[in-house]
């Protein structure tokens, strides 16, 4: 046996975490800088950036291109308002119960759709979407179709506006620093191997022993709990949940996949990248109305046509940097 | 009882609208291997279209087909020649994601041009007579739709079986390489099939614009018919289309029975139970 091991990490690493690292202070210490409209901003950056790096993880590791995540952002948010607002759990618990019901609920989910395949279990996804938000309109005690409001007493427990924000903003970096993790760890993992495997061929994944059933279900429990998580500090932040928003495929679905495919698909700084450029250009079109969806749609088909590996694809292939070392390299 | 008998009735009729929704998906599908996820949000382009039609001209609405049908097919030959042809071969994602980006396209660009408002054309009497068969009723019009529905599915079978490019249609859905190979245009050919496919959706749209209203969001939850009509129904028969979109027609009127706040529910859960029973759809694995 030839003496060699695997490395992961390049020299300019350390320089990289340590960006990390400073950026991390900079973030925690958000409320002590920014006013309560960045926190919001912020907070809600940090949910969509969660979203994205677990459908890019779905889409664009697993294969599993589901257009129904949003069943599970509605389903958080719902479990926490039931849970914080109704029933009177304290808020971090609820939290973490809306992410676990999510994530459960996934199950028999994935189970019933995974026997569609590719793009059939995408419109497959949606219906089971359609069915949560069916369900939900259907009841009295969440509120039907009107939805409900977060009860005013609750919310003032958790500190006025200003303190609300920088809490919900903290749950919400916590949240996103998970996912990140999450797919980072995961990705690094032999499981990441297999994951990486199945992306570039799921035939010859499956050939090579890589269970790619259990590893779409892993895939999609864990991604759907994040889901959930999202929903729940989100709604949270609103104050106000409706069927129609909690279970809305053009906010949790069409703009999170135009986040993934413009910043880089199956790339885990791809995420990272298309939310800072959607954020930006939600902001520059901000006053044209639906036409930030028509220009955002017509960029994503342009990318997905001219450059499929996405803005940091281009980056990586000039440069060959990565912000999380995820390449293997074999060294005597 | 005859309220019930009524209902069934109804459910059968606008089945075999629902059938015309899927047939473009499949055949589609079929030929290309692609899910048109903006498959939806054509149709009701086409209805915007009728409505658009009917109201400048001041036309019968059923006159409206005259400009509505061939603007489809452009439509839909200049999609798959200009923007899809790229993503077919390729694995799934990439024309999942370009017709995803396209349905939000067409979306909000209706949304910009015609509002949020709720639209119907409107086909005259024929909408509210009625024929009487006891005590049920059945509408001319729902009778006149479901005509409609079952000779263009016959016509598509006819093109399909007895026609050139019928053969030339199966022979690149069966093998686009060797299709190639025997003279077959395959970019041309798909566009064709996009064309036929848009063609069915035009007529569809029209018919669906007169039974109920319709607005510039109302493409998804047509997608979602469409698809859980082929599903239902099995892959690559179009009859199978045809039982498909009674199934769920039937389904969603007896949900809607019970309770009106259940018919789409209804038809979902229909779906949901025939692919946990029946994976390939009805028709298949038997």
């Amino acid at each position: 046996m030839p003496n060699y091991k695997i490395e992961r990490n390049e020299k300019y690493h350390t320089g990289v975490l340590i960006g990390f690292g400073v950026l991390l202070v900079f973030l925690v210490l958000l409320p002590f800088w920014g006013d309560k409209s960045t926190m919001r901003l912020a907070t809600e950056m940090a949910g969509y950036l969660a979203l994205a790096v677990m459908w890019n993880l779905l889409a664009g590791y697993a294969g599993v291109m589901s257009i129904g995540q949003q069943a599970f952002v509605g389903v958080g948010g719902y479990a926490v308002f039931t849970l914080a607002g109704l029933w009177g759990v304290p808020l971090i618990p609820s939290i973490l119960l809306a992410g676990l019901v999510a994530g459960l609920l996934a199950i028999p989910v994935g189970l019933i759709l995974f026997r569609l395949n590719g793009a059939y279990f995408a419109i497959g996804s949606w219906v089971m979407a359609e069915i949560f938000l069916l369900l939900t309109a259907q009841s009295d005690y969440l509120g039907a179709g009107s939805g409900m409001s977060f009860p005013t007493a609750v919310a003032k427990s958790f500190g006025n506006s200003t303190e609300r924000a920088a809490l919900f903003w903290w749950i919400a970096l916590a949240i996103v620093i998970a996912a990140l993790l999450i797919a980072y760890l995961w990705l690094r993992s032999s499981r990441g191997l297999a994951l990486t495997a199945m992306r570039d061929d799921e035939v010859a994944a499956s050939g090579l022993g890589v269970n790619v059933m259990r590893n779409k279900l892993q895939v999609f429990l864990v991604a759907s709990a994040v889901a959930g998580l999202v929903g729940a500090i989100l709604f949270l932040g609103k104050l106000r949940i409706s069927p129609t928003s909690a279970y809305d495929v053009n906010e949790w679905t069409a703009n999170i996949i135009f986040i993934v495919v413009i910043g880089g698909l199956g790339r885990l700084e791809g995420a990272v990248v298309g939310t800072i450029i959607f954020f930006l250009l939600r902001g520059f079109l901000a006053d044209f109305g639906s036409y930030y969806l028509i220009i955002l749609g017509l960029i994503a088909i342009l990318t997905m046509l001219k450059m499929p590996q996405g803005v940091w694809g281009l980056i990586y292939d000039k440069t060959q940097i990565e912000l999380f070392p995820l390449k293997r390299k074999i060294v005597n | 009882m005859s309220e019930l008998v009524n209902t069934i009735i109804q459910g059968i009729l606008i089945g075999g609208l629902y059938a015309l929704f899927a047939a473009g998906l499949s055949l589609v599908f079929g030929v290309m291997r692609v899910v048109n996820l903006a498959h939806g949000d054509l149709i009701v382009t086409g209805s915007f279209l009728a409505f658009t039609a009917t109201s400048i001209l001041g036309i019968h609405a059923a006159l409206s087909v005259v400009f509505v049908l061939p603007f489809m097919a452009l439509l839909g030959y200049s999609i798959q020649r200009a923007i899809l042809n790229r993503t077919v071969g390729t694995n799934v994602l990439p024309p999942l994601l370009v017709t995803f980006g396209i349905a939000i396209i067409l979306q909000n660009g209706l949304l910009q041009i015609f509002t949020a408002d709720d639209r119907k054309l409107d086909f005259g009497n024929i909408e509210i007579a009625s024929m009487q068969i006891g005590n049920i009723s059945i509408g001319w019009y729902s009778i006149l739709v479901f005509v409609c529905a079952i000779a263009i599915i016959a016509g598509l079978q006819f093109i399909s079986y007895k026609t050139r490019i019928g053969r030339v249609l199966r022979a690149t859905a069966d093998d686009p390489e060797v299709a190639q190979v025997m003279g077959v245009n395959t970019r041309h050919t798909f566009s064709v099939a996009m064309a036929i496919a848009m063609v069915v959706c035009g007529i569809s749209a029209v018919l669906f614009a007169a039974w109920t209203s319709f607005t510039p969001l109302s493409g998804p939850s047509r997608l979602l018919i469409a698809f859980e009509v082929v599903v239902i129904g099995g892959l690559g028969s179009i009859w199978g289309t045809l039982i498909g979109g009674l199934t769920l027609g039937v389904a969603q009127a007896f949900g809607g029975y019970l309770n009106p706040a259940w018919q789409m529910l209804a038809g979902h859960i229909a779906f949901i139970i025939i692919l946990v029973l029946r994976p390939a759809g009805i028709f298949k694995g038997q």
